[in-house]
């Protein structure tokens, strides 16, 4: 019983890294990639080693400028999909009012529907409309699509947020404006820098949405949906790995907040409840 | 006392009174609050939808530079599941296979973490959550070269005659529910994680105590208790995979596409708008209609 | 100090017809009292009597349906809470956690514009002696101290009325004792009217000068600590503070000084100042310690009142021992006799005479179909909060 147990715990972990070994594999290769001088255009296999991918990543002019359009679509989709969605948490935990469940599907809808059809049927309205595809039907696209994830982020930093600091606060004097101020706003942030994380995350890797209403626009991952037929060159996974590693020294340095912020008992981001979902 | 102790607790409320009520002014202010993020989602998620139905019913003789007139040709439905029933099978097939392997890689992997991993467990999870931090796309093209003909891995498998001297793995169906499995794995484990972190140890001893074999305190048990995230995770999974088509484009070929990929074409290479938001409607439809069907079954009756 | 202008006193504070109603649920039903200034002033209650509604109220975080909150002659009702001269110490002390142990005692300061606050806070935290913790963090802290500086965050701003709202509820047991102690020292230093919220009948008596019992959004009894225990005036404040055994009785009316009274079929009588009414249906109430155990009905002192019965249980408690002496009608009464080493055990099965002095007695009005009642009301909290 004993031996039989035992093996089963260390069963359960041993499946779990193989898992996690899964996971990561690809990454792996990712970053194996960077440092490879492919054979030719269209292979795939690792043939030698090499520097020169890291030292000129911008040799593919097309890629860094995709990459730069990414991160642009990126920033303006993210300051408007977390302002429109703190805005609307905000509604929907503090305030009573009629209507609320109709404005939950709403925000619950986006996220349940297949990217597919999102992007189709607003391609069937930009087209309809007469609105030219490019740059803004893209950052359009993007914010539609973040606006739920924000709202649902900072809706459960809020919700967990005690209300009897800001009744506290009151009473000590704070104005409704003073304690947003002083106290609701400095304990909800954390919440909302991670919702515009994720944001910015959506946005700059999305592909499907954003392949039905770009017209002649070009992001990153459209780049390289386009490389793929044509040869990629390897410049693009040192673009994945420096995100990869960029991403991480962000969740590194988060937790590392956390901790001190767990040590003065701040509630920690809601890194791990962030709502997360297919995309591509 | 039990009376008063029926009696809801007027003293310590403050959570059923929102200072809401003070004046004109704050009730409004909801509706303020709400109706930029509100009309957003309205005007480019709820109209572009009512397009798109619109659109299904175009009729079909039109192009893009002729312009389309709404017919109500409810003729095209009909018309493309006749035309595309293969790959509508196959999205759902891939899907429903790519969901079973997730949930026998991922079940295991969110209960160590959960409950097995210590002080581990926040690491484990940034590991989980990782490959998402670069690109998806790069990500499949990676798979393209794990599983490439040269690669290491069919050497291995030919070797060992699990594959045939002229097997591949690249650009076969393995690759595709592979792929799939790979990519949306993540949004499985991380809701059935929540679930099975809540989940006391003291009930598995409870449960052994009064009993249970392991294999019965996990089927009545962890099991049960980690139905919503089970419900949440699977939903999470299947929607994306089941309406993916970049999995099957670079890790497959024709003979594997999926109705994403033919939606992705009728859009953008024929041009045929009703047809792409025929088959657009009808993934969703089909979609709404598995996952209904799937929570009556899980959601209402082990959930609550 | 800080020349604040509200330092002029501003007189009693006055609830008048206070009323507040959640939908069709009246929390707190046309509550008048008042409450001298200076004084310690305790509401007790169990958990939904609407005693921390009406604390709401007077901070200012729950409007009154209707009924007016004087402040001297100020009505302070419709005021926002930041309005007031008058500071909360909360139940679990929401101490703001981003903000350092200095920064939260300075907070209200700051915010009524005061630049140089440095002195103040600096006294204020060595009066709840915690000189040397400006710089911690609230979680920093043990519970003890975490209490201490809500008390000092409220304080400082010298308010007229200071609300405490179960304020050592978190606390253990030990701890609350010592922190009952230090908040009466701290309210006779400062002088300021304290109004304290609790379920802990024991906290109420120890603390206050004043005690207002609670039930269903109204005060059932209201006078000093001793007062009220040892001359209820309703069977839920004799079951409510402590533990009172109350039998059905009926009532005959005063002569010579006594009130008559039969409860099942045996005759009593109580001293007519001892009893809140003197004729129809009556609970007959004498307090457990008040009732003391012999064997038999020879050995009960003259002038004393006595049941026969049968002890059917003992619970040695280590100051006393406390009985159950089941009754020839089937009530059972408790007995607690103090472990003075006078009297001896009384074993369980025997047969037992229990006697009072009358004088010791008291009379509480009765619904004519209540029975005899003689557990005590349970007061632990219903739900997450009281």
């Amino acid at each position: 019983m004993r031996l039989s147990r035992w093996l089963a715990d260390r069963c359960v972990m041993i499946v779990a890294l193989l898992v996690l070994g899964y996971l990561a594999l690809p990454i792996l290769v990712v970053a194996g990639l960077s440092f490879n001088r492919p054979s030719s255009r269209l292979s795939y296999d690792f043939n030698e080693f090499t520097l020169d991918n890291w030292r000129q990543p911008c040799a593919t002019s097309d890629m860094c400028d995709a990459v730069v359009r990414s991160v642009q679509i990126g920033f303006i989709a993210t300051v408007v999909a977390t302002v429109l969605g703190t805005l609307m948490a905000f509604a929907l935990v503090r305030h009573r009012f009629r209507g609320r469940s109709g404005i939950n599907v709403l925000i619950f809808l986006p996220m349940a529907t297949p990217e597919l059809v999102m992007g189709t049927s607003l391609l069937a309205l930009f087209v309809s409309a007469g609105v030219p595809q490019g740059f803004w039907t893209i950052v359009i696209a993007h914010v539609m699509f973040c606006v739920s994830f924000v709202v649902v982020t900072v809706k459960a930093r809020l919700a967990g947020m005690d209300r009897r600091l800001e009744e506290a606060a009151m009473d000590l004097y704070a104005s409704e404006w003073q304690t947003f101020r002083r106290i609701t706003l400095p304990l909800v942030l954390p919440g909302i820098v991670a919702a515009a994380l994720l944001a910015f995350s959506l946005s700059f890797d999305d592909f499907i949405i954003t392949n039905f209403n770009a017209g002649t626009t070009v992001t990153f991952p459209m780049y390289v949906w386009g490389a793929a037929q044509r040869g990629i060159p390897p410049q693009v996974n040192v673009i994945g790995t420096a995100m990869f590693v960029i991403a991480l020294l962000l969740v590194g340095l988060s937790s590392l907040r956390g901790r001190r912020a767990r040590r003065a008992n701040l509630p920690v981001g809601p890194a791990q409840g962030a709502p997360v979902r297919g995309r591509s | 006392m039990t009376l008063l102790a029926q009696v809801p607790t007027g003293s310590g409320q403050p959570a059923a009174t929102p200072p809401a009520a003070r004046s004109g002014r704050h009730r409004l202010l909801p509706y303020l609050l709400l109706l930029p993020g509100a009309a957003w989602l309205l005007v480019f998620f709820g109209v572009p939808l009512v397009q798109l139905a619109s659109a299904s019913l175009y009729d079909p003789s039109g192009s893009l530079s002729t312009g389309y007139a709404l017919t109500w040709a409810f003729g095209n439905y009909p018309d493309v599941l006749q035309a595309y029933w293969p790959q509508f099978l196959r999205s759902f097939g891939y899907a429903g296979v790519a969901l079973v392997l997730a949930l026998l890689l991922g079940y295991p992997l969110a209960y160590a973490i959960a409950q097995k991993a210590g002080r581990w467990k926040n690491l484990l999870l940034v590991c989980v959550v990782a490959p998402m931090f670069t690109s998806f796309l790069v990500r499949t093209l990676a798979w393209k070269t794990i599983l490439s003909d040269n690669g290491a891995l069919v050497g291995l498998l030919r070797d060992v005659h699990l594959l045939a001297p002229d097997g591949r793995l690249l650009a076969t169906p393995f690759a595709v529910v592979l792929g799939l499995t790979y990519n949306f794995l993540p949004f499985l484990v991380l809701p059935l994680y929540a679930s099975l972190e809540r989940l006391d140890y003291r009930l598995l001893e409870a449960a052994s105590d009064l009993y249970a074999s392991p294999v019965q305190a996990f089927r009545r048990v962890t099991l049960p208790l980690s139905m919503p995230g089970l419900v949440a995770g699977t939903l999470l999974f299947f929607i994306p995979a089941s309406g993916d088509y970049i999995n099957a484009e670079l890790l497959g070929t024709p003979n594997e596409y999926m109705i994403g990929n033919v939606i992705d074409s009728a859009f953008l290479v024929r041009l045929d708008y009703p047809q792409g938001a025929a088959l657009s409607f009808l993934l969703m439809a089909a979609i709404l209609a598995v996952v209904f069907g799937y929570l009556r079954r899980a959601g209402t009756e082990e959930v609550l | 100090m800080t020349g604040m202008a509200r330092e002029t006193p501003a007189g009693d504070l006055r609830l008048a017809n206070l009323t507040k109603r959640f939908g069709v649920f009246t929390a707190v039903d046309d509550l008048s009292l008042t409450i001298g200034q200076g004084s310690f002033f305790a509401l007790l209650g169990a958990s939904g009597c609407g005693k921390t509604t009406t604390l709401r109220m007077i901070a200012g975080l729950e409007e009154p349906t209707s009924g007016q909150v004087l402040l001297g002659d100020r009505d302070i009702a419709r005021l926002r809470p930041y309005k007031r001269p008058v500071n909360t110490v909360f139940q679990s002390y929401a101490l703001f956690p981003h903000l350092n142990i200095f920064e939260n005692v300075a907070f209200g300061l700051r915010r009524r514009g005061i630049r140089s606050v440095d002195d103040e806070v600096l006294r204020m935290l060595s009066l709840v002696q915690l000189d040397d913790y400006g710089n911690r963090r609230p979680a920093q802290l043990s519970g003890g101290q975490q209490q201490r500086v809500a008390l000092a965050r409220a304080l400082i701003n010298r308010p007229q009325v200071l609300l405490l709202d179960e304020p050592l509820g978190a606390l253990d047991l030990k701890l609350r004792r010592q922190m009952q102690i230090e908040l009466k020292r701290i309210q006779t230093e400062v002088g300021i009217t304290f109004v304290h919220v609790t379920h802990d009948q024991e906290e109420a008596m120890t603390m206050a000068d004043t005690v207002a019992v609670m039930n269903a959004g109204r005060i059932e009894q209201l006078g000093a600590p001793a007062d009220i225990y040892e001359f209820p005036a309703a069977a839920f404040v004799a079951n409510f503070l402590g533990q009172s055994n109350l039998l059905a009785a009926e009532a005959a009316g005063t002569g010579g000084g006594e009130v008559a009274v039969t409860a099942h079929g045996a005759r009593f009588s109580v001293p007519a100042g001892r009893s809140r009414v003197d004729r129809g249906p009556v609970h007959l109430g004498v307090r457990p310690e008040k009732l003391n155990l012999v064997g038999s009905a020879d050995q009960v002192p003259a002038g004393h009142q006595h049941v026969t019965g049968v002890v059917t249980d003992a619970s040695y408690v280590g100051v006393s021992t406390q009985y159950l002496l089941r009754t020839g009608w089937g009530t059972e009464l408790s007995v607690f006799t103090a472990n003075s080493g006078a009297a001896a055990q009384v074993p369980v099965g025997s047969e037992a005479v229990a006697y009072w002095d009358p004088r010791h007695a008291f009379l509480l009005p009765r619904d004519v179909d209540d029975a005899d009642r003689t557990s005590p009301v349970l007061d632990e909290p219903v739900g997450a909060s009281s």
